[in-house]
């Protein structure tokens, strides 16, 4: 009789433990601090809309995984003709878009030529600008044709704004976006909420999490309570501030610092005197302590930089000693440029914590070394328009947060007004190599002369404050792009 | 009767054309270029110039001028730049949120004030009296932001009984709507009903002190009767009118506690619609809520009218609702003038 009553228990109580692990959680609810505008990644800039459809909605010939690697995505596998000009792209069949329409080569062709196109809108045109031709061979088979090799194409393939979009569908992706991901979108709530369901039709591995929910929470106050009530279980970066360390201290969250592409910069109008002469901006950068900016602008969890490279990417080369913290180096270069008394300039700040923050500490370390700064607080619209178009501006904080970006110095009329012939040479001939060495010889060449030359102070790559549900499993821990991949992402009991 | 709305309602419709003038160059005036701001930083100043003529930024300001305004007299707000739906679309939603949350926080404001007032006045210099100005003195103080953070870490935290933010939508029902504006009410009535009641405790001391107060208690009616059948009746005019610009303010006023809140308010709507440069939301939604303060103006008005039978019975009697920094004085000295005119002329017949 024991022996059954102990017998039934047990049977009673692995009958619970297995509607436990039946029960595990499949729905989740992030926060994020800006909402999208839209949700079409072809169609606009804002990072908000990466980080909502990347992986989850849209897909790519290619995609970028959490360690920045490219994988294959809607291109199962690929071939490179031999002068490194024509890609043949064998893609998976089978695949679905959202409204129920086929994929094909066809898309393809329709999505690369439409980003390509002369009225194009899509925010990351250049990536397009080499390709010349694009033919559907066969449904599955899709010939990419470029003006001649290009080092970064298949990386190129995998960013957010190349995502493959449904001919039909393309233009109606701003408010119902209609990709060939695991998740699709469930509703929009605007100003509150977006929810995405999986998709049961989807051609990979199918998504853990039945229902994804993005919550709009601006407020940094806000985020620590939504946290701790549990209606938020994860921030993919966490706009935390000085309540991290309460978050960190509480076993039920994990706290995930990791990297991003964003390098914060001290950006210097190269063509305006005195910053025209290069012992000016030496005197900036030997001016400056970055540790105590890293303190101030980003809660000390940032990386210092020594040039426009991120740590966490191959080919990383530690130039922050070039320029130490040294005032009377500092002086004495700026005796050089024939200015031992100082000089006065503003310093226009972003509506973002790292550059209102960073910039008081940098006024305060400028002063030391004669150089006023005036600070003038402005929005992003004003900043893109006065700033970056009218390049109107002394100094100026920013996080430039595009990966591989180096090239940026480059650019014609770029706001930097940065204009080095040996620069611009290593990155053209980047730009046309394939060897993954010579790739890698040239970028460091490319960080090493920014480094020395100063067209920017480097201050530091911005964290990502991963904060969510101990219990939570598969989120990323670095942002290659700012994207906020949920395919992997499960909870576990 | 019918002259005065006459009046009022030409007032209103002025203000309505003044008001579509400054918004459109407020807006025009700021810097900042939606179609830069759409498209980023990688894009080339070719792609921007594409989608200005699209947004249609390039026609002379005169012109866009002309088409919005024309649009709205047709009751069309125009498209969202940066969501692509109509304006309408988006205020309908938001308005969803905001115009519950007002009135729970108007009737909750309303609940607390008008007793505490009528409590303090009736002791007036009494302890009871100091001791409740005080605590309203208090509310004004206090940053109703904290106040708001305090009540959800204490209700949401802690006691886990409404969510810590967000708003479900009515769709997931009519309690859990509520609950999620339930803190949000509180918080914004807070401060709200602190100066309600000092202005509903100023108004019923000073009424008190009329001859017709003294009458009634010498004619025998008890105190109690005194002070809510005839002193609040009459004093109820001044509160009447903060409460009228107290529901303008909390109608779009609110961003500090939507953010706080994560609610999808008016308020937010129009926060991020200016840093988006979003102009079209920014101006059709000032518009409508320009027209709403009027319309709010008007019905405190005509409520003059009920709680004092006098301004019944005086034709034409002016007796503005409207704060002085939105009907410009200018107007209604015309107004004014038109009236006296009109006055000689029938004189004359």
């Amino acid at each position: 009789m024991k022996l059954w009553k102990t017998t039934l228990a047990a049977a009673v109580l692995s009958l619970a433990a297995a509607t436990s692990a039946f029960a595990a959680r499949s729905d989740l609810t992030l926060g994020i601090v800006l909402e999208p505008p839209h949700l079409d990644p072809t169609a606009g800039a804002a990072a908000a809309i990466g980080e909502v459809t990347y992986a989850n909605v849209f897909e790519g010939l290619t995609r970028i995984d959490d360690n920045g690697q490219v994988q294959p995505a809607l291109a199962q596998s690929w071939a490179v003709s031999d002068d490194g000009k024509v890609y043949t792209f064998k893609l998976h069949s089978g695949v679905k878009f959202h409204d129920g329409s086929a994929f094909s080569a066809d898309d393809v062709k329709f999505s690369l030529d439409r980003a390509r196109a002369k009225d194009s809108l899509n925010p990351q045109k250049p990536l397009f600008a080499h390709i010349t031709n694009v033919t559907a061979v066969d449904p599955a088979t899709v010939k990419v044709t470029l003006d001649g090799p290009q080092g970064d194409f298949l990386y190129d393939m995998g960013q957010v704004a190349a995502v493959i979009v449904g001919r039909a569908s393309a233009d109606g992706n701003k408010d119902k976006p209609i990709g060939t991901g695991p998740f699709k979108l469930d509703h929009w709530a605007k100003g509150s909420e977006i929810t995405l369901v999986k998709n049961p039709d989807y051609w990979g591995t199918p998504a853990a999490l039945d229902k994804a929910t993005f919550r709009i929470v601006p407020d940094a106050a806000a985020a620590v309570p939504a946290l701790l009530s549990g209606d938020i279980q994860a921030f993919a970066n966490m706009p935390a501030q000085d309540a991290l360390a309460q978050v960190q201290s509480d076993p039920r969250f994990s706290v995930v610092i990791g990297s991003t592409e964003g390098e914060t910069i001290l950006s210097i109008n190269n063509k305006k005197p005195p910053f025209d002469k290069l012992a000016v901006r030496q005197a900036l950068a030997s001016a400056i302590d970055r540790s105590a900016i890293i303190a101030a602008a980003s809660n000390g969890l940032g990386k210092p930089i020594g040039s426009h490279f991120s740590p966490g990417d191959a080919g990383y080369v530690d130039l922050t000693g070039v320029y130490p913290h040294d005032i009377a180096k500092a002086k004495a270069y700026l005796k050089e440029a024939g200015l031992e008394n100082g000089f006065s300039a503003t310093i226009k700040l972003p509506p973002v914590p790292y550059a209102r923050d960073g910039g008081q500490v940098i006024q305060s370390q400028l002063k030391e070394i004669g150089v006023n700064l005036q600070i003038v607080p402005v929005e992003w619209a004003e900043w893109l328009s006065q700033v970056f178009t009218n390049k109107d501006y002394d100094l100026t904080i920013v996080s430039h947060v595009e990966p591989n970006d180096i090239d940026i110095y480059s650019r014609p009329g770029y706001y930097f007004q940065y204009d080095n012939p040996k620069f611009n040479d290593v990155i053209k001939e980047l730009g046309t190599t394939v060897d993954k060495d010579k790739r890698l010889e040239l970028l460091s060449e490319a960080q090493k002369i920014l480094a020395h030359d100063v067209p920017a102070v480097y201050l530091f790559e911005l964290p990502k404050i991963g904060v969510w549900d101990a219990k939570l499993q598969g989120m990323w821990t670095n942002w290659p792009i700012e994207a906020d991949d949920l395919t992997k992402v499960k909870w576990t009991d | 009767m019918t002259a005065h709305l006459l009046k009022r309602l030409i007032i209103a419709a002025l203000t309505l054309v003044l008001a579509s003038i400054v918004v459109f160059a407020v807006m025009e005036i700021l810097p900042g270029d939606p179609a830069r701001l759409m498209l980023g930083m990688n894009a080339s100043a070719d792609q921007v110039e594409v989608l200005r003529n699209q947004m249609g930024l390039n026609a002379p300001l005169v012109l866009r001028y002309l088409h919005w305004a024309a649009g709205l007299l047709s009751l069309d707000f125009g498209r969202s730049y940066t969501y692509s739906v109509p304006v309408i679309d988006l205020v309908r939603e938001r308005i969803a949120v905001s115009l519950p949350l007002a009135l729970i926080a108007l009737a909750l404001s309303t609940i607390i004030a008008i007793p505490v007032g009528v409590f303090s006045a009736s002791r007036q210099g009494r302890a009871g009296d100091t001791l409740a100005m005080g605590a309203a003195q208090l509310g004004v103080a206090v940053p109703n932001f904290w106040f708001a953070l305090m009540l959800i870490y204490l209700f949401a935290v802690w006691l886990h009984l409404v969510p810590a933010g967000g708003f479900p939508g009515w769709s997931a029902g009519i309690w859990a709507a509520l609950k999620s504006l339930l803190l949000p009410a509180v918080a914004l009535a807070l401060p709200q009903a602190a100066i309600l009641a000092r202005v509903a405790r100023s108004a019923l001391i000073e009424v008190l002190n009329e001859d017709y107060i003294r009458t009634a208690r010498a004619k025998g009616l008890p105190y109690r009767a005194v002070l809510w059948r005839h002193a609040l009746r009459n004093a109820m005019i001044p509160v009447l009118t903060i409460l009228g610009l107290q529901f303008a303010f909390l109608l779009a006023g609110t961003i500090i506690i939507e953010n706080v809140f994560y609610l999808p308010g008016l308020g937010r709507l129009i926060f991020q619609a200016i840093t988006q440069r979003d102009l079209i939301v920014v101006e059709s939604i000032v518009m409508l809520l320009v027209a709403a303060v009027i319309l709010i103006n008007l019905l405190v008005d005509f409520s003059y009218a009920i709680v004092d039978p006098r301004l019944r019975a005086i034709p034409g009697k002016v007796r503005s609702g409207f704060p002085s920094g939105i009907a410009p004085k200018q107007i209604l000295r015309a107004v004014q003038r038109f009236r006296e005119t009109r006055n000689r002329s029938r004189g004359r017949q």
